[in-house]
Parts: structure tokens; C-alpha cells; sequence
């Protein structure tokens, strides 16, 4: 637990200095903020922006984040010199994973400004939810990928489906029956209430299979590779 | 410190390291001589518990490398090939995050940058550092928690001469307070002024070990003297008793510039007992 932490506090340091992880956390809480004070069109459902930046910042940020962290360490080698230090593999995993949550709810917490106060601790355990299966996405990827380049080729077509799928089935029906086995579409429909009775039972269903499948890629993929 | 028998090693079939054995004391220097590709990385990841191997046994700190404890690899520091820096910390915070680790005091990292000759590039990013201060961050990370036994990955590689030298007097500085290292490189210099023994590896074979002067001597089979002239000329006078008399008789007429004495170096042992050279692949 000691080891997780002191991840943690070295990826805070490390972070302020990384825009490419930077600009993930901060990207749609500011674009979220910007949009729903400056666009205002009749007739457009309430919050709008607000549920739709938090779907793509679920189905993007976390993702890309621990893709991009873990295979960066991998990478230069400072993931070796770790373990080398009797880091476990899961205390990193761990940290990493803690750290890129947190910073994502604090991403979260930005973007609900816009929500009644009643809404608020609804809004963010869905989005707890959704950015823990986000991060055992990214985990895989990292995992699985040597470097950087490998791991950006994996992420950017995951990421797209993730987090567009839901925009794009707002506006087609065949995508929509496609998207709605995917967990960021099943967050989007809970969101769209924003209370307990958004939630369906075919939705939870979806949900925690996806959840399944990430912690069962998540064991293959550490099984087989490690963090080497 | 160290104890290696018989040491096998292979990846998809194709042996890596065969047959490798060594004993390395407390407080000695021990360089692993080769050229790239010769198995000196698999070794130390070997060595280190990175690696499992495939039969033999190696025994570090008195224990099966297999059975070290979390409590024992603190007592061992390692330098692999690459840095292992974080780019975008500062020397400090890189220090830091394995201080914490150790658990060693901050207070010390102040003294152990001082040490590597860092002390003031402290607060500098470790992207703006050159190849050489890396290699010296990479020490500090390595000393700080001052282990009794020291791995380094060709420390020295790709460095320039000055560079070079202070590197060298770190590494010797280390083994005056006791430290046990264990040094891979392909550069015979380096090994003949650091290290009390060599082992040379071809091909994942150990083909001879002995200290350098030991090994240098073994294989003189020339057993000549070099004479530099105050004319240019150099002449090579063999290593018997008549030649006294004509290297004195060469000394009292002021011919002589220089006398060289012709053993091998480490290098043309090497090439003698493999026919590759130490750094053919550089």
C-alpha cells in the first residue's frame, strides 16, 4: 500500500508536467464548462453538453491515460527500475489506477457544477463506475503494449467506440443497437435521468458484463505479459 | 557474495548463457567482458531475480537468488542498460520516489547528487541533463541506499573520456566503502583499471577468468620487449638473458625513447580465444 502511494504522489508530480495526460484530464470539464455557458439553443434537452462530454470523457480520459502511463514506464524502463526496487506489479497497477481515478473524479466534479445538488452524488458514481471499467481497459492496453507508439495504434480505435459510439447512436439507430452493448452507451441512458430510476435492469445487466470482461482481459493480460 | 554454477540459459531454443560459473568475494570489483549479444545482460537480469533460468544454481547474498527476500534486494543496487530516469522529475524528485521506496531519509539526497557530482543540477529536469549526467543520476538512484552489492549494465557505454573517468572514480570510490560490484562492459581499459577479476563471455560461454593482470600474462606468448628509438624506429627485443646487455648497451648510448613491455592486452585475448573483437558490434 505504501508502494501504491508513493506511485501516486510521483505521478501527481509527474502529470503537471505532462500535457499529453494533462490535456485528457482537463479537456471536456473546461469544454463542458465553455459549452453549457455559451451555447444556449432552443429546444436542446437540459444539460446536454454536460451528459454527453461526461460519456466521451468516461470512455477517453482514463483510457488513454493508463494506457499511455504504463507503457510510457515501460518504455523508457523506469517500470523495470521499480520492480527492480521491490515495487510489486500491483502495487503499481494499483497506483496508477488509483491516481487516474482520482484525477478523473476531480474532472467529474468539475463538470457537474451544472447539476441540481440532489443529482450530484448520482452523477458521480456512475461516473466512478464507468471510469473503473475505463481504467482496466487502459491497463490491458498498457499491459499488452511495449511502447508508447504500439499502445496509441490499440487505444485510438478502442477510444473511438467507447467514447463516440454513444454520440453517434443519438443520431442513427443501427448504431444504436450496436452501442448498446457497450458500458459507456449504458451510462449515457442512466445519465440521461441522472436518478435511480434511469436505471434499467437489461442496463445493469450490460454493465456488469463489460465490467466482467475488463477484469477477465485485465488477469489474461497481466498473466501473460506481467508488467515486462 | 555471489556464487554462479553452471548456469544455463535459453530463449525459444537457442542457448543464451551455457554453462556459466563464478564466485565473486565481498568488497571485489568483477567485470563481465563481451561483446553485444554475448549474454551479459541475461546474466545480470539473471543474477538479479529478473530472469528465471534454466538449470544450474546462483546464489546471491548467501541465498538462492529465487529465495531473496523484499528485506534482501534492498541490499542490492542495480544500473541497468538504460536510464530508467523519469524525464519530466527533477533529480530530486527522481531521488525521491526511490528514497520513499527505500525508505530513506530525503536528507540523504542532497549528499548522495553530491557524491555522483550532481549537487548542483539538483532541481534541473532530467530531460535537460546529457548522457553522462544521466548515467551519474542513474549512480545516485543506485548508491542512495547505500546497497552492499552494486549491478551495472556497461555504465560507461557511449560516454566520453572525461565523462568516463569521473564515472570510474565513483564506481572505485564505492568499493573503497565496501561495496561488492558487479560490472558488465566491453571496454578492456575500463575492466583492466576497475576490476580485481574478469570473466570473458563469448557466445554464452565463460572462456577464461582470472584477474586482467593474471589473464594478460597467461596468454604473453611473444614475451618480447619494445624499444622505441630516439631515431622512430621500434624494435622488439626478446625476453632472455642476452637481452639485457643489449637494451643496456642501447640505454648507455642514449638511443632509447621508450620501453614498452608487450603482454596482450585484454582485447587481443579475447580475440585470440573467440577471433571476434571485444567491440566488433559497437
Amino acid at each position: 500500500m505504501r508502494n501504491s502511494l508513493i506511485i501516486i504522489k510521483k505521478q501527481l508530480k509527474d502529470t503537471l508536467k505532462n500535457k499529453t495526460v494533462l490535456i485528457q484530464f482537463i479537456l471536456f470539464p473546461v469544454m463542458t464548462l465553455i459549452m453549457e455557458n455559451a451555447i444556449k439553443i432552443d429546444g436542446m434537452p437540459e444539460l446536454f453538453f454536460t451528459k454527453l462530454f461526461s460519456i466521451m470523457y468516461v470512455g477517453m480520459a482514463p483510457l488513454t491515460s493508463v494506457a499511455s502511463i504504463i507503457s510510457e514506464e515501460k518504455e523508457k524502463n523506469t517500470l523495470r527500475v521499480l520492480t527492480m526496487a521491490n515495487v510489486k506489479p500491483w502495487q503499481y497497477l494499483m497506483g496508477i489506477g488509483f491516481y487516474v481515478w482520482f484525477i478523473c473524479m476531480i474532472g467529474a466534479g468539475v463538470m457537474a457544477t451544472g447539476l441540481k445538488k440532489e443529482e450530484v452524488p448520482f452523477y458521480l458514481l456512475i461516473m466512478a463506475v464507468g471510469f473503473s471499467i475505463s481504467i482496466l481497459a487502459g491497463a490491458c492496453i498498457g499491459i499488452f503494449s511495449r511502447n508508447q507508439m504500439t499502445a496509441t495504434s490499440i487505444v485510438m480505435p478502442v477510444m473511438m467506440v467507447f467514447a463516440f459510439s454513444p454520440m453517434l447512436a443519438m443520431f442513427n439507430e443501427s448504431i444504436e443497437k450496436v452501442a448498446r452493448f457497450i458500458y459507456t452507451q449504458q451510462l449515457k441512458r442512466i445519465m440521461d435521468d441522472v436518478t435511480f430510476a434511469g436505471i434499467k435492469a437489461d442496463g445493469i445487466c450490460i454493465l456488469v458484463v463489460n465490467a466482467t470482461l475488463m477484469i477477465i482481459l485485465f488477469f489474461i493480460a497481466f498473466r501473460k505479459k506481467g508488467l515486462e | 557474495m555471489i556464487r554462479c554454477n553452471d548456469v544455463y540459459k535459453s530463449f525459444s531454443g537457442k542457448t543464451v548463457l551455457a554453462g556459466i560459473g563464478f564466485e565473486i568475494s565481498d568488497g571485489e570489483i568483477f567485470g563481465l567482458l563481451g561483446p553485444s549479444g554475448a549474454g551479459k545482460t541475461t546474466l545480470i537480469k539473471i543474477l538479479t531475480g529478473q530472469l528465471a533460468f534454466d538449470k544450474g544454481s546462483v546464489v546471491v547474498l548467501d541465498k538462492e537468488v529465487s529465495s531473496l527476500s523484499g528485506e534482501d534486494k534492498k541490499s542490492i543496487g542495480i544500473m541497468m542498460d538504460q536510464f530508467g530516469v523519469y524525464e519530466r522529475l527533477s533529480c530530486i524528485d527522481n531521488l525521491k520516489v526511490f528514497a520513499d521506496i527505500y525508505g530513506v531519509p530525503h536528507g540523504r539526497i542532497k549528499s548522495t547528487l553530491e557524491q555522483v557530482g550532481l549537487g548542483d543540477a539538483g532541481a534541473k529536469s532530467a530531460s535537460t541533463l546529457s548522457k553522462g549526467m544521466r548515467v551519474r543520476l542513474s549512480l545516485a538512484r543506485v548508491f542512495m541506499h547505500s546497497p552492499k552489492l552494486i549491478f551495472l549494465d556497461e555504465p560507461t557505454s557511449g560516454l566520453d573520456p572525461q565523462t568516463m573517468r569521473q564515472i570510474h572514480k565513483i564506481i572505485l570510490e564505492k568499493k573503497k566503502e565496501g561495496c561488492t560490484i558487479f560490472l558488465t562492459t566491453h571496454n578492456m581499459e575500463e575492466a583492466y583499471k576497475l576490476c580485481d577479476r574478469v570473466a570473458l563471455l563469448n557466445e554464452g560461454a565463460i572462456v577464461e577468468n582470472g584477474s586482467p593482470e593474471e589473464i594478460c600474462r597467461k596468454y604473453n606468448h611473444q614475451k618480447t620487449i619494445k624499444l622505441h628509438l630516439s631515431s622512430g624506429e621500434d624494435i622488439l627485443i626478446p625476453h632472455e638473458n642476452g637481452s639485457a646487455e643489449t637494451i643496456s648497451r642501447l640505454l648507455s648510448d642514449g638511443c632509447i625513447e621508450t620501453i614498452h613491455s608487450s603482454e596482450p592486452t585484454l582485447e587481443t585475448v579475447f580475440l585470440e580465444l573467440t577471433g571476434r573483437k571485444l567491440e566488433e558490434d559497437e
